[in-house]
């Protein structure tokens, strides 16, 4: 498989990253580039293969069900390129 | 007095303990290390006031005979862990004057056993890269140089700078992590020992997520002993990560020297690629004959979908590298480029913020678990990785103890050199390691020997889950026959 140029804008948007023409022209020829590398797992045989869920077997640990951390949001809003009074602020969404 | 950055880890130890010097002598001895050799652009942060008051509480623990296990040990911490307070942005844009308010687990685990922070360590941007190249803070010197040139080299990737450091005489040993390779790969171009520990071995919490089924935090240090040491007290359970193993921590500095009698290596042929540089195979002739030498019995063995490591490891990290990533939106932390709308600013910040090899990954990975290319590309590579994961298990099944590999496929190469290669040769020089991070493996390179040129070359040993005692034993019978190797100082 390999994609087009128009691909690669759709695929650019959907990961919320603006390029440019030039940029979509040469990022278009490195993704076929690494798709090409890729297609040669169409030659393994995975029937009936289960899909790898988690590489260690283990048995996931359930913590008990209490509040151990909050009450921080100066703490959590500390590192925001714009806030105010703990929130954070971002272009208007709603008119 | 000799000068104390030439002393390992494991030396200084005993030198604080035996009250030979003072930690924040040592410390000093360090931090003006680093300022000679600003030229390797080993770190983005250096903190030595930190560093002298961590230093100078260690002196009066030592003093108060409550000394820890590193107590004093100066090291450098890789820019991918959250340090509370400092400069943490794996080597991002993106992450602009990010200071966490909170301490990564391993990180927080060493300062309790008493180590002292140096500053932060370059790397690959997010960990994306085998040659420190993709780093906002530019590329990283190697140490080492070609005989006879002063043609500058990376020091491999993404724990660059953690390998260089170390190499250097810049830390007495480094964090790093490792996704695909990258402990191995830059200890192998440095002529340091590093480990990437079993899957679970360390807790992740508090580092800056790549591809997180893949990611471990592992050691970069002098010699295989003081991986070992920095190996304890980095790991643990920790119930901010449910994917950290609740089982003990062992005294992997017990397992160093011991004997390696009758312990079966297992020499996978699938390993031994076309066009391989004579020199990797004479490397790894040697390391078979050393184990044979030392007692352990070498079989034959076959893991035979070795060659599709590679690429299904470039679709799971990319597909977890684009998820992990969508965090950085401009909004919580980091940088922010304004837009038109809420959608212009999440994408003129990301287009501003990550670098090339970043947004290829992303693209790729958004790619991969669109709708309808899920079962075509993920949900095979992952059914591929069950078969990678069982060609292991067969093999230890049958008896096996470790395996014997290469740790790369070349020595350290240039800086630029393959600026305008495709983005795929690049990735083959993860060719040995990702297999062992698809598998969950442990799995430590160790120097081995020169090249013609003068460079580094290291081995690989692969374990079984959670026996990283018997790859610290194989290992440190390699070092006792070949030596440990270091850098003519030009900086």
């Amino acid at each position: 498989m390999s994609v087009d140029t128009a691909t690669v804008r759709r695929v650019a948007r959907l990961a919320r990253i603006k390029v440019t023409d030039d940029e979509a022209e040469r990022m278009t020829n490195e993704l076929n580039s690494i798709l090409g590398f890729v297609e040669q797992l169409d030659e393994v045989d995975v029937a009936g293969v289960e899909p790898m869920t988690s590489v260690v077997s283990v048995k996931m640990r359930r913590r008990q069900d209490v509040v151990t951390d909050g009450e921080d949001a100066e703490g959590v809003t500390a590192n925001a390129p714009v806030s105010e009074d703990n929130f954070f602020l971002v272009p208007k969404v709603v008119e | 007095m000799t000068d104390l950055t030439s002393l390992t880890l494991a030396e200084a130890r005993d030198a604080l303990k035996a009250k030979s010097f003072t930690a924040v002598e040592l410390t000093d001895a360090y931090l003006a290390a680093m300022e000679k050799a600003r030229v390797l652009n080993a770190y983005v942060a250096e903190t030595p006031e930190k560093a002298r008051e961590m230093a100078k509480t260690s002196d009066e623990r030592i003093a108060a005979g409550k000394a820890g296990a590193l107590e004093g040990l100066p090291l450098g911490i890789k820019d991918l862990y959250a340090t509370k307070g400092v400069h943490t942005q794996a080597c991002s844009h993106i992450l602009d004057g990010f200071e966490p308010t909170y301490e990564s687990t391993v990180s927080a685990n060493l300062w309790a056993d008493g180590a002292v922070m140096l500053g932060k360590l370059n790397m690959d941007e997010f960990a994306m890269g085998s040659s420190n190249e993709t780093s906002h803070y530019g590329s990283v010197v190697n140490p080492w140089r070609r005989n006879g040139s002063d043609a500058n080299l990376v020091p491999g990737g993404s724990s660059g700078g953690s390998a260089a450091a170390v190499a250097a005489r810049l830390c007495l040993g480094a964090t790093a992590t490792d996704t695909g390779g990258s402990i191995r790969q830059p200890a192998a171009f440095t002529g340091t020992a590093g480990i990437k520990p079993t899957y679970g071995r360390c807790s992740r919490w508090g580092l800056v997520a790549f591809a997180s089924s893949l990611d471990q935090a592992g050691p970069i240090a002098r010699d295989v002993r003081d991986a070992a040491i920095l190996l304890k007290s980095m790991a643990s359970v920790d119930p901010k990560d449910t994917t950290s193993v609740d089982i003990p921590v062992p005294d992997y500095e017990a397992a160093v020297g011991k004997s390696v009698k009758g312990l079966r290596i297992g020499i996978p042929k699938e390993y031994r690629l076309d066009g391989m540089p004579a020199e990797i195979d004479a490397l790894w002739q040697k390391g078979i004959d050393i184990l044979r030498e030392a007692g352990a019995e070498i079989v034959d063995i076959s893991l035979p979908h070795t060659k599709y490591a590679l690429p299904a490891y470039y679709i799971v990290a990319p597909a977890e590298a684009s998820s992990n990533l969508a965090r950085y939106d401009g909004v919580r932390y980091g940088l922010r480029v304004p837009g038109s709308d809420i959608v212009d600013m999440y994408e003129n910040t990301r287009a501003a913020g990550f670098g090339a090899e970043v947004k290829r990954r992303i693209l790729i990975g958004t790619y991969v678990l669109s709708a309808g290319y899920y079962d075509a590309y993920y949900l095979r590579a992952q059914k591929v990785r069950t078969l990678i994961k069982r060609d292991f298990e067969t093999v230890y099944a049958a008896g096996v103890d470790a395996i014997l590999t290469p740790a790369t496929p070349s020595a350290a190469f240039g800086i630029g050199e393959k600026a305008d290669a495709d983005p795929v040769e690049m990735y083959l020089n993860d060719v040995f390691t990702v297999t062992v991070n698809m598998a969950g493996l442990p799995g430590l390179a160790v120097p081995a020997g020169l090249s013609a040129e003068g460079l580094p070359l290291g081995l690989q040993l692969i374990g079984r889950p959670f026996d990283e005692e018997t790859l610290f034993t194989l290992g440190s019978a390699i070092e006792k026959a070949v030596g440990t190797f270091a850098p003519k100082r030009w900086w």
